[in-house]
């Protein structure tokens, strides 16, 4: 708080300050590359935002890659089909760390309208850790920008040091996350337990 | 001190900047990881393979070598059709030796063509 005062009363003479901190979550959080990456119709509106009237740009972010190694965003954008969810886990674990999951649409949330298909995974988080969720079905280029402001405020908020740094500063927090196999009726395991818990369902 | 006397210094001058400006950037970077991000390799993270899918099966496998006689056959065709173009538009006042020439040189082609039919080879059979 006395720093911040401090601060603002050098910036107001005209000095300008700043911290390693900063400094570092200033530059990731205005070079957020993507992974060129799409599932299902969302990825029509992913492309859009990337696009000049959208302009994805705008926030730094422009830059898909299609190498999870130089990714540092995973845009989950569309419908995770059983079939395709160990391989969108394995492609996240192997981005590079500081790395960032916006769940994109009410499939990736939840299996959205396919949620009663018996081959749709109810939610991409049941496996990876998400950062972003954007409702939607699909959401608009503009849900897809507010996602990204989003994480970027988060970004600018975590901490270099101290007892709640984020994940990848931890160095017995884990970077992998299990890819599930095919099981006989479903994906083994069903889900993460270290990343989700299913949600206590209330008996009448 | 003109810089004719010592040519080579300024091409020293930009290989040392280069490589600072190469080395730098990989030196902070790795004291910045030392300091603040720990590595983190593992098994999904090293493997070659960056498509999603699990590498399947060896990287040395051996490809038909079959398919050279396919390459010959092309080339009989594809160095007529080069030739015979220039042939039927100068046809009519052509020599006598020219056109025995040429038609000397069809006929090696289509000797090889024959060649090849008389082998099987013009028959797709898969092997496996």
């Amino acid at each position: 708080m006395e720093a911040d005062a401090l601060k603002d009363e050098l910036r107001r003479q005209g000095i300008v300050t700043t911290t390693f901190e900063e400094l570092y979550n200033w530059g990731r959080q205005n070079s957020v590359w993507p992974l060129s990456f799409g599932l299902a119709c969302c990825a029509i509106e992913m492309i859009a935002t990337s696009m000049a009237r959208y302009d994805i740009a705008r926030f730094g972010a422009e830059v898909f890659r299609p190498s999870p190694r130089q990714a540092d965003l995973m845009i989950v954008a569309g419908t995770v089909t059983k079939k395709m969810a160990p391989q969108v886990v394995r492609l996240y674990n192997q981005m590079p760390e500081p790395k960032y999951v916006i769940a994109m649409g009410a499939c990736a949330i939840s299996g959205g309208p396919f949620k009663q298909g018996y081959n749709v995974l109810k939610g991409i988080d049941r496996y990876i850790p998400v950062d972003v969720h954007i409702p939607g079905c699909p959401p608009r280029p503009e849900a897809l920008l507010h996602a990204i402001i989003t994480l970027q405020e988060k970004i600018r908020q975590q901490s270099l040091t101290g007892a709640d740094r984020p994940r990848h500063l931890v160095a017995e927090a884990p970077s992998e996350f299990p890819a599930p196999e095919f099981g006989e009726h479903d994906l083994v395991p069903p889900s993460n337990p270290g990343v989700w818990q299913p949600p206590a369902t209330q008996s009448q | 001190m003109p810089v004719e006397d010592h040519s080579y210094l300024l091409i020293a001058l930009l290989l040392a900047g280069a490589a600072l400006f190469a080395l730098v950037p990989l030196g902070l970077s790795w004291l910045w990881a030392r300091r603040f991000s720990p590595l983190k390799p593992g098994p999904d993270k090293n493997a070659i393979y960056e498509c999603g899918l699990k590498a399947s099966g060896d990287a040395w496998v051996q490809f038909q070598s079959e398919y050279y006689l396919y390459a010959i056959i092309f080339l009989v065709f594809d160095v007529e059709t080069v030739f015979l173009l220039p042939f039927a538009v100068s046809f009519a006042g052509l020599p006598a030796g020219a056109f025995v020439a040429m038609l000397g040189f069809v006929l090696l082609l289509v000797e090889g063509l024959a060649w090849a039919w008389q082998k099987g080879v013009l028959t797709w059979k898969p092997t496996h």
